[in-house]
């Protein structure tokens, strides 16, 4: 499972990194970017889920492994 | 009034423990509304400044969320959206829909209105004005000040807790942000019941009485005039171990391409950082600390179960969400079948939104381990709170330092909410088991 934040959506509300803070970085204004390649450890799954679902402008995108 | 006058003339004089100051509060209360003619049909002659939308606007939002987008004739004609869908969308449509007046008054006095960057601020130049402000609102910064939140709740709670009983809204929340902004801003905490009067004159009161909404407004820029002249002199009455630069300093040295802002840009700004980051949060942590001292079962959970803060305070935001804004439209366009003309105001109550059972399933329950909160209560899209960093940091400090000293407590007593569009107890009598 892999996160990924959409620049063009991120407003900054930092909720990801919030829920999160281990899979999300937050840049000198405050907007989340994916950590590393966004690769999510195992076992945070969870987090990763919640994290998506509370991003107020939809930003944060969980990608599926294939298979 | 001589006290609402900056300064005084006193040189510096350092607060030697910020947290500690006691702020004498009066006048918050001289000013009652002006009675307003009941409301008949909210679909069609809704008023928020109602006191039935005050004491309880849930059941008037459910019932016109049934329906179009509601219509009023008061305030030079207004709508008012209550599905989340439909807050959202305007919320994103800088096209149509103009920030440069975001509170509804009973007319609009002044044109073109004050600004208040980049609150105020429409594309393309939001983008600059925000941008300089946000690095000082990231969570990085603002928990820099946690100790100093620590410190200001636990001398608030050290004044009252011998009592046995205080009002947690006029002796706890309303204290916390202002003491923080002031600050941050570099001006001396002594100082906050000035704040506290003038907020109260331009946003509850201020909607309906012109003349005060002038003095509020007009008060607050003269002490950051005076503040702003006191830097030029090289002097200042911030706290000696506040923040370098402080946010005075960060906007009379603001510019953009290479061009200083104007002074009416600055005060704006200045003007907007106390308003925004005092009635809010004070109400957020009002709000809270009522839900808690109500419900048993779950300050009891709260407690037990500290990981659950994260999300049990996204929950509070955002089924007290304080902060309703207003849109004026720019060009006459449709939405939701509704005919909205240019130059009338939409009231964008994201409290509303936030308890849209569309959106949110249990909407009016308050659940402290939501999975799914999209919530607003920072609004949606650029005009994202600048400060929602500060003001998550403030309320999650504010209750975890009640809950370690007061674990048991109760409402007693009548409840007052405030008028006007920031949402939140103003009177919360609770006695300490």
């Amino acid at each position: 499972m892999k996160v990924r934040v959409d620049p063009g959506r991120c407003e900054g509300h930092s909720r990801c990194h919030s829920l999160a803070p281990e899979l999300f970085d937050l840049d000198e204004l405050g907007n989340a970017t994916a950590r590393g390649d966004g690769a999510v450890p195992p076992g945070m799954e969870g987090r990763a889920r919640l994290a998506a679902a509370n991003c107020p402008e939809y930003a944060v995108e969980i990608v599926e492994d294939a298979g | 009034m001589s006290d609402s006058k900056p300064g005084s003339g006193a040189g510096p004089r350092p607060d030697a423990d910020i947290a500690a100051q006691t702020c004498p509060v009066s006048g918050q209360d001289d000013h009652p509304m002006v009675e307003r003619a009941p409301v008949t049909d909210w679909r069609t002659d809704w008023d928020h400044l109602d006191p039935r939308w005050r004491d309880d606007p849930f059941p008037i939002w459910n019932e016109l969320r049934e329906g179009p987008i509601a219509r009023t004739e008061r305030f030079e004609g207004a709508w008012l959206p209550t599905r989340y869908e439909d807050v959202r969308a305007i919320a994103y449509d800088t096209d149509n829909f103009t920030s440069r007046r975001v509170v509804l008054r009973h007319r609009k006095f002044e044109d073109p209105p004050l600004p208040a960057p980049p609150l105020t601020s429409d594309p393309p130049e939001h983008k600059a004005h925000k941008q300089m402000l946000l690095p000082f609102f990231t969570p990085r910064e603002v928990g820099k000040l946690e100790p100093l939140a620590r410190r200001i709740c636990n001398a608030l709670i050290d004044g009252f807790i011998a009592d046995g009983s205080c009002d947690a809204a006029q002796q706890y929340a309303r204290h916390i942000p202002v003491r923080i902004i002031a600050y941050m801003l570099g001006v001396p905490i002594r100082d906050s019941h000035l704040f506290i009067r003038w907020i109260h004159e331009i946003l509850e009161v201020g909607a309906v009485d012109d003349e005060l909404n002038r003095n509020g407004t007009k008060a607050m820029r003269d002490y950051f005039r005076h503040h702003i002249a006191l830097r030029k002199e090289g002097r200042t009455e911030a706290d000696p171990e506040g923040p370098d630069p402080d946010l005075i300093r960060v906007m009379m040295d603001g510019s953009l391409n290479g061009v200083p802002f104007e002074e009416r840009h600055v005060l704006g700004t200045l003007n907007l950082l106390m308003v925004a980051g005092i009635d809010t949060t004070w109400s957020a942590i009002g709000a809270s600390v009522l839900h808690l001292g109500r419900h048993g079962h779950d300050r009891r959970r709260l407690i037990a179960e500290p990981d659950l803060m994260p999300t049990a305070i996204e929950e509070l935001l955002r089924a007290y969400s304080p902060v309703t804004m207003a849109r004026e439209v720019k060009k006459d366009v449709e939405l939701g079948g509704c005919p909205m003309k240019k130059g009338e105001m939409v009231l964008l109550s994201f409290p509303a939104a936030n308890r849209d059972p569309a959106m949110f399933p249990d909407a009016d329950e308050v659940v402290l381990d939501r999975q799914e909160n999209r919530h607003s209560a920072f609004g949606l899209g650029i005009h994202r709170c600048v400060g929602s960093n500060l003001a998550r940091m403030e309320m999650r400090i504010a209750i975890e330092e009640w809950l370690k000293r007061i674990p048991d407590y109760r409402v007693d007593g009548d409840v007052r909410w405030s008028d006007g569009t920031v949402r939140g107890p103003r009177t919360l009598p609770v006695v300490f088991a």
